[in-house]
């Protein structure tokens, strides 16, 4: 019920930071009404890394503790992650081509450390697919979870490392957190969007939570029937009679 | 595409997907929640 009322109000948050975003924030003076598309674009990509910054904690403990409730965990936290991955490119898509006359450049570090991160996610939930062992599966995938981790902070700080053609950070500048480079009324935006869409992420990784630990549960009682089947076919099998010698 | 044709097609995409992926979890959940009390009723019947 608690997870339902937040699904509303995370709607409800979303409507209002969209609507505030694209009709009552002014449009930018040099990139017009395009640099609109930085709301959901920054709040996706943030959001992205949030998510696998979960599912590395998360993998990390189960390593630890061997919890399955952590492995459910992590493993939300990748699958929403590849979503809000896939939104942050096809915004910094739609943003990219009115602005750089380009939907997309190889060359650019951003771009191409994100895409791998992408990449890197949807190999790990391929990987959970290779093997039917709660147990196995968890380990293999908190591994793979915290190797492909180390790209979260190459994707954010490759705009400062390496020359392309995304602009710096917008979020994490110690040096412009007092005195943000944008006008205050963009900062503001941004940040009602990404407080509405931290409330959506909340909600779905809850949610994808809650679907993980139900479909163990299901995959357990499946194994469980299997064994129970066999252990019945053994027992009504008729015995075999040794031959005599 | 103007302007506003990329802001309607990233703002149509992501809020869309979200929803979309939204509704795919609760559907998803709501057949795991029916197979998960079925299996439960098969056992009690046992």
């Amino acid at each position: 019920m608690k997870t339902r009322i937040l699904g509303f109000v995370a709607l409800a948050a979303v409507i209002g930071a969209a609507v505030n975003g694209l009709f009552v924030v002014p449009a930018d003076l040099n990139q017009g009404d395009a640099q609109r598309i930085m709301y959901v674009h920054v709040a996706s990509a943030w959001l992205a890394y949030s998510s696998f910054g979960v599912t590395a904690l998360a993998g990390l403990a189960y390593l630890i503790r061997r919890d399955l409730r952590l492995d459910a965990l992590a493993l939300a936290g990748a699958e929403v992650g590849v979503m809000f991955t896939a939104f942050a490119i096809w915004g910094g898509m739609m943003w990219g081509k009115p602005v750089w006359g380009v939907y997309w450049q190889w060359e650019d570090p951003r771009l191409t450390t994100t895409a791998l991160l992408l990449a890197l996610y949807i190999g790990y939930l391929l990987l959970r697919r290779l093997t039917d062992d709660p147990a196995r599966r968890a380990a293999r995938a908190a591994v793979v979870g915290l190797i492909a981790a180390v790209d979260i902070p190459i994707v954010h700080f490759s705009v400062i490392w390496w020359r392309g053609l995304h602009q710096g950070p917008t979020i994490g500048d110690p040096s412009r957190i007092l005195n943000p480079s944008a006008p205050l009324q963009f900062v503001l935006a941004l940040l009602a969007m990404l407080a509405a869409f931290t409330l959506v992420w909340v909600y779905l990784l809850i949610r994808r939570y809650q679907l993980a630990r139900l479909e163990w549960q299901l995959e357990e009682d499946a194994r469980r029937g299997r064994v129970r089947a066999a252990q019945q076919a053994a027992v009504s099998r008729p015995a075999v009679e040794e031959p005599a010698r | 595409m103007t302007d506003a044709g990329f802001v309607i097609a990233a703002y149509g995409v992501i809020l869309g997907g979200i929803g979309l992926y939204a509704a795919m979890l609760a559907r998803r959940l709501r057949s795991a929640r029916d197979a998960s009390r079925h299996g439960d009723e098969v056992d009690a019947e046992r």
